[in-house]
């Protein structure tokens, strides 16, 4: 019901648009900004839970959003921002639409679409500033850096690290670790495995989810067999694709919990978040696009923002001066999580809390109380500077 | 807020003749309800049941009536202070979050969170006079002394607007640190103060010419900088002191008003939101969203002489002679 009064508020976006009929000088703006959203989401493949479809949409309806908020500003300020959306079934078809734009003076770009298209994107972009707000991978905030590139979507040691903080505090140190079989799961189960350690966490077994036991019995009943180990606190399950993880709660050998890409999840969005003023970019999310927001559409949010929070501190939209600001420690972004957020300099990945959540509650949010840090307790949680081994140096 | 301090001599002399307690009212924004303190005992004496998630509160320059923003209930509320009943509810426009009364003590401006609006309500008449649209995310709202000004705040915009109550119009925009939550106007209406939550500043400016003057900024020994997150501001009647809450840093800051010197900085409940005065200027109450307390500040010492556990997450807080 609450959602339904929700969706029956269009009218806002109906007074934005007015408000920017009325408000806005009858001269032209005077700085233009164009950003490219570039879209590629690889099919993930036949799954077995795949009664819950995700949305086809995830990021662009944020960067779409982040537009109508940052024209909230621009129209002051005469500065008029516009998204120019390319989403593609394959990387090749992406980049070269990319070059397209490039071609007609884009130099901003917000990019959905895996680690291996986002570096060609970089490499053929290069005197651009892309913002990465669908990659997850590790290497590129640690070993891989781009010089152009800025992470918006946080990296799976960050959330591995968020997940591994609050588990020490509840003292479930004993895990048991299952994951799937393709690349995404074995990066996000070696997130767990570095978390692990470096909060003093144990794995007490490892077991790979092949599915090539017996076919005759439905996952779940084959689960409480499958967790037969010795015996751990909680389950730590790497199914990103969600595939077979939506199986484990309740089946375990053991009453135990699970966490991971399914049960209790890290995670850079949930519509349960709602403090710090949330509330309120929830709602303007589902009037928006009908549906609630989750971290893609907030990593194209808030990656469309830092972009307009530099525009108006700088009054120009020069890429290398953005990426020179937003690596500085001179631009406070509003996150609507509790602090104020700012990218990283050694590797461009934006510090943020870390949200802990089941499906329809906040569970917690990390960083937990007592992981300390020299500098920001934000910098506990992913590859902090001494773990980093590639260069941030080269600009756009 | 500035209606309180414009209140101020009429509630000196009020104070000065009669022997009732001076009275504190405090919004508890998850239980729906108003605590009632009494600011001789520092007791609660009473919590009143209003609308959904009351944050905002303001009085009448008479005091008899206590105007509370309910923002999940889409209303403002009007309390008679005598029988402690809601007597009226006026159309605010959806969530209404805070607002503030014109000196002519009709005019009421409300911040619509929702709607980018600000909603202009006659509380005689109950009529909306004016709509105007503002920033993405309205927040603070004042009227400047002479009634000239109501400034608006928006939270994503980064802007207060000034809306000219002559016309209902906006006329001016002035671009502030990410996040203004709240403004204040000077006791003589010649400075505006704007907190910035998420940049952590506090910008103050020049009314006649709405021009920035100084920008303020804190640092707080053992708190990191991400935590000062400053929200409400209160300037002391005689114009020396101003007030600064700064949220999760659980410390209000108190400054030379017009130095801008930084002379301290008090430990106070957990994400401090909003301060008001006694009648008598000697103590200046807080309430802490978190800890659920309001924390009671001794002027003159700078000194923090009590906590009052009050309900969930309060809010707002005005006080009555």
């Amino acid at each position: 019901m609450r959602l339904l009064s929700v969706y029956l508020l269009p009218c806002l976006f109906a007074l934005l648009g007015m408000a920017s009929a009325s408000l806005a000088d009858s001269s032209a703006p005077e700085l233009q900004v164009r950003i490219g959203y570039l879209a590629y989401t690889p099919p993930s493949g036949p799954l077995l839970s795949n009664v819950i479809p995700e949305p086809e949409d995830a990021g662009r309806r944020g960067a779409e959003l982040a537009i109508v908020d940052s024209n909230s500003t621009g129209r002051f300020l005469k500065h008029a921002y516009s998204l120019e959306v390319v989403e593609r079934d394959d990387g090749a078809s992406l980049v070269a639409a990319a070059e397209a734009l490039h071609a007609q003076g884009v130099r901003l770009f917000v990019v959905n679409a895996p680690a291996a298209t986002l570096k060609q994107l970089s490499a053929r972009l290069g005197d651009s500033l892309l913002f990465n707000a669908g990659s997850a991978d590790d290497s590129l905030r640690q070993s891989q850096c781009l010089g152009n590139v800025l992470h918006s979507l946080p990296s799976r040691a960050m959330l591995a690290d968020a997940l591994a903080q609050f588990l020490a505090v509840r003292k479930w140190t004993r895990w048991l670790l299952i994951s799937g079989a393709t690349a995404d799961d074995q990066a996000y189960a070696a997130a767990l495995r570095r978390a692990a350690k470096r909060f003093g966490l144990q794995i007490v077994a490892q077991k790979a989810w092949s599915f090539d036991n017996d076919q005759r019995r439905s996952a779940q009943a084959e689960m409480p067999l499958f967790t037969q180990t010795a015996e751990y606190d909680v389950v730590l399950v790497a199914d990103e694709r969600g595939d077979f993880g939506e199986y484990l709660p309740y089946q375990t050998w053991y009453p135990r919990p699970v966490a991971g890409t399914q049960g209790l999840t890290p995670t850079g969005w949930h519509k349960s978040v709602e403090t710090f003023g949330a509330a309120q970019l929830q709602k303007r999310f589902e009037a928006h696009a009908q549906r609630w927001m989750n971290d893609r559409d907030f990593a194209a949010w808030i990656a469309v923002r830092s972009i307009a929070s530099a525009v108006t501190r700088l009054r120009q939209a020069d890429a290398a001066a953005i990426r020179q600001l937003a690596l500085s420690d001179q631009l406070p972004l509003d996150g609507f999580k509790g602090r104020k957020l700012s990218y990283r300099p050694w590797n461009g990945q934006l510090r943020q809390p870390i949200p802990l959540v089941q499906p329809r509650a906040l569970v917690s949010t990390s960083p937990q109380e007592g992981f300390l840090h020299p500098n920001s307790e934000l910098d506990s949680l992913g590859y902090d500077a001494p773990e980093v081994s590639c260069q941030m140096t080269a600009a756009p | 807020m500035r209606i309180a301090l414009l209140a101020l001599g009429i509630g000196l002399t009020l104070a000065s003749t009669a022997s009732k307690a001076a009275t504190a009212y405090v919004s508890n924004e998850k239980d729906d309800s108003i605590s009632v303190i009494n600011l001789d005992s520092l007791e609660i004496t009473d919590t009143l049941a209003v609308g959904m998630r009351p944050r905002g509160l303001l009085l009448s320059s008479d005091h008899k009536l206590l105007y509370i923003c309910a923002s999940d209930s889409d209303r403002v509320q009007v309390m008679d202070l005598a029988s402690r009943k809601i007597v009226k509810e006026l159309p605010s426009g959806a969530d209404p979050e805070q607002f503030a009364l014109h000196p002519n003590d009709r005019w009421l401006y409300i911040s619509n969170e929702d709607d980018a609006l600000a909603t202009v309500v006659d509380t005689q008449t109950d009529e909306v006079l004016a709509q105007i649209d503002v920033g993405v995310e309205p927040e603070g709202m004042a009227v400047s002394p002479d009634g000239k000004w109501a400034v608006n705040t928006s939270e994503t915009t980064n802007m207060l607007h000034w809306i000219d109550t002559s016309t209902q119009q906006l006329v001016d925009n002035t671009l502030v640190d990410q996040r203004p939550r709240f403004v204040e106007f000077d006791p003589d209406g010649t400075r505006l103060w704007a907190s910035a939550e998420i940049g952590g500043t506090v910008t103050v400016i020049d009314v006649a010419s709405r021009q920035v003057l100084k920008t303020l900024s804190f640092q707080i020994k053992g708190v990191h900088p991400d935590k000062v997150q400053p929200v409400g501001v209160r300037l002391s009647a005689d114009g020396k002191l101003a007030f600064v809450a700064l949220g999760p840093a659980n410390h209000v800051a108190v400054l030379d008003a017009k130095t801008y010197e930084i002379l301290d900085y008090l430990l106070v409940g957990r994400r401090v939101w909003h301060m008001a005065f006694t009648p008598d200027q000697k103590r200046l109450l807080t309430t802490n969203g978190v800890s659920g307390d309001v924390s009671v500040i001794d002027v003159d010492s700078l000194k923090v002489s009590k906590s009052i556990k009050v309900g969930r997450y309060p809010w707002g807080v005005v006080v009555t002679p």
